[in-house]
């Protein structure tokens, strides 16, 4: 740290001490300062103890927790259907594709079939939540590091994409409408037309946003070269998603260990080699044309069929069949009141969620609640690393290697 | 080890390679520290040795045909009718392989576990996670505040002996005019329903029951 200028003349990196010795023998304090809870860069609750030279921060300790609700523990008091809706609330800018992670390992654990109709229908919304997620993400960025217009321009399409939320799940965010088996409802007529429509007119707006920020040269400064991870260290710090791709591994849960129906699409996945706050959200700029991609062959290729399995012990039967059959009622009764019961094992199952890896980690027990339920959560490796990428960077940089992680609390908290 | 390719389109959850003599090679690598191989829902599960976690685990990362290069995670789960009630669960991930691999190891609470801050530098955060929730020990991590709750809380909340409700709740004080922390009063007591079929093994337990059976 010393290249970087200070006022202590025998100090080196490894110096660990907060008071420097200065030339004339009076002693200088590093400042202490407080970034956040209550900060509009901090993306939420993250309370960042910063230690800084000037304004080089020499060292960086996130707080987190603020947000922890203890999800895990009320999983385990909750049945399987009654556990699904706290997925939604963990990160609540891609609400689906929490879920999807939580079906995945109750159709795993159980063996559970699944219609290819549902499977795509879960595909194509899974790529809707991720660019739902990724207009958050890239715009809230380039509003930390001073361009205002995208994130006006953009939340006009993202309102567009929940209604779509709404017109299947009844919700514009807590949707609870991936269930073990399929989806709680099929699609309505005529929203693949819809998406369809959508996904042509998108792209114009994604290139005059792209046009606003890309080359302007307030924002080259404010990212590129900032926050740098190396391919290794990405590795090592437990980086996944849009973030190790930023750094040069073709690394996507999508391809190399596809679920649903995604060994059946066509799409790219894009890589930068520079590692950088910029490359990060370059990634997410292209990793949106990609999912356009996915959606826009869903919703050609959408397939006839159920949109949940046919097993009575896992899906309910519909209200019209409730109406004539008996067993209907029985099963719809004993679903609803005792729950599924999914056999005793434990099981990983990890999707690619926009921000990465997010698992779950399922042990039942054989009844219908889990025993454990633990929910590994992609940004909390990614705000680990927080330290390592802003030790020697301005107190100015913060916000923009924070922005460029896509950090929500939702999930880092749990 | 040879690879064997994955059946696509099968199943709905991720499919990956399997590689066929896993269970052999984690036998040769781990030896004695090796307990016992789980194969369960096609994941593999490496039950190993507690002191000799560090080394495992250095010997998986660095064989050539496993290199797990990756620490996804570390969480902790509470048995309470085991000796050992702790299982520590460790997933690693080779990017290098495309493989996933689950290490566990049991600690009884009291028994510290060797960190892994020194092979991965993210199993600092874990490792406080899991001491926070389950109160197991890490050695060797330079790290061990509380990370998720609250700043002076006390316990550790996710132990399975550790009531939902919790034991404090706090409240804004007019009075002295900061949140102040109390015992929790509930309005009525928690309630926590048994749905599982009667069919299937409920035991109602009626009061005066005992005295028919003469216990």
């Amino acid at each position: 740290m010393s290249s970087l200028g200070s006022a202590g003349a025998a100090w080196t990196a490894d110096d660990t001490t907060d008071v420097l010795p200065a030339k004339d023998g009076n002693e200088i304090q590093n400042y202490m300062i407080n970034f956040g809870p209550q900060h509009p860069a901090a993306h939420g609750v993250l309370r960042l103890v910063m230690e800084l030279d000037g304004e080089i921060i020499e060292r960086c300790d996130p707080h987190i927790g603020l947000l922890h609700r203890g999800t895990e523990k009320l999983i385990e008091y909750k049945t399987y259907l009654q556990a699904l809706p706290y997925m939604d609330r963990l990160d609540y800018v891609s609400p689906m594709c929490m879920e999807h992670s939580y079906v995945l390992a109750i159709e795993k654990l159980a063996g559970i079939e699944v219609p290819l109709r549902a499977k795509y229908i879960r595909t194509m919304f899974a790529e809707i939540t991720r660019i739902l997620n990724h207009i958050l993400n890239t715009t809230a960025h380039a509003m930390d590091v001073g361009a205002m217009t995208p994130i006006l321009w953009l939340f006009e399409e993202r309102e567009k994409l929940m209604e779509f939320y709404e017109r299947v799940s009844g919700a514009r965010f807590h949707a609870a409408w991936f269930r073990p088996g399929g989806v709680h409802q099929d699609l309505p007529a005529g929203l693949l037309d819809d998406v369809l429509a959508w996904c042509d007119h998108f792209p114009k707006v994604l290139d005059e946003m792209q046009g606003l920020v890309a080359d302007n040269r307030i924002f080259k400064q404010r990212n590129v070269d900032i926050g740098i991870i190396s391919k290794e260290d990405a590795i090592a710090w437990g980086f996944t998603g849009p973030c190790i791709r930023a750094s040069g591994v073709a690394w996507d849960i999508r391809k190399s260990q596809p679920y649903d129906a995604y060994h059946l699409m066509d799409f790219d996945v894009p890589v930068s080699n520079d590692g950088d706050c910029y490359a990060r959200f370059m990634v997410r700029m292209q990793e949106m044309r990609e999912s356009l991609k996915i959606i826009k062959q869903c919703a050609k290729e959408m397939p006839a069929g159920s949109h949940i399995t046919g097993n009575r012990k896992v899906a309910p039967p519909s209200r019209g069949e409730m109406k004539r059959s008996m067993e209907a009622l029985i099963h719809h009764f004993k679903l609803y009141t005792e729950g599924l019961h999914v056999p005793a094992g434990d099981a990983y199952v990890a999707t690619e969620s926009p921000k990465g890896e997010f698992g779950i980690y399922m042990v039942a027990d054989g009844t219908n609640k889990p025993w454990r339920c633990h929910i590994r959560a992609t940004g909390m490796a990614h705000l680990q690393a927080m330290d390592f990428l802003c030790k020697g960077h301005m107190l100015a940089d913060a916000p923009a290697v924070l922005g460029s992680l896509d950090i929500v609390f939702g999930e880092v908290d749990r | 080890m040879t690879i064997v390719a994955p059946e696509l389109g099968k199943h709905s959850w991720p499919v990956m390679a399997t590689h066929d003599a896993l269970a052999s090679r984690l036998g040769e690598v781990l030896g004695d520290a090796l307990f016992e191989v789980i194969e369960h829902a096609g994941e593999t599960t490496a039950v190993v040795q507690r002191e000799a976690l560090v080394p495992v685990i250095t010997a998986l990362r660095d064989a050539a045909d496993l290199k797990f290069n990756q620490l996804t995670d570390i969480c902790g789960a509470d048995y309470l009718d085991r000796a050992e009630r702790f299982e520590i669960v460790i997933h690693l991930l080779s990017m290098t392989h495309n493989l996933r691999l689950r290490v566990k190891l049991s600690t009884d609470g009291r028994a510290p576990v060797p960190s892994l801050t020194d092979l991965y530098p993210n199993a600092g955060w874990y490792e406080r996670e899991t001491w926070d929730c389950y109160g197991v020990m890490f050695t060797g991590n330079p790290d061990m505040r509380r990370i998720l709750t609250d700043y002076g809380f006390e316990g550790h909340p996710f132990r399975k002996d550790f009531p939902l409700t919790g034991h404090v709740e706090l409240r804004w004080s007019e009075e002295h005019k900061r949140v102040v922390y109390e015992p929790v009063k509930l309005a009525q007591d928690f309630r926590s329903f048994d749905f599982l079929s009667p069919w299937e093994g409920t035991d109602y337990v009626l009061p005066g029951d005992e005295k028919a059976t003469g216990k």
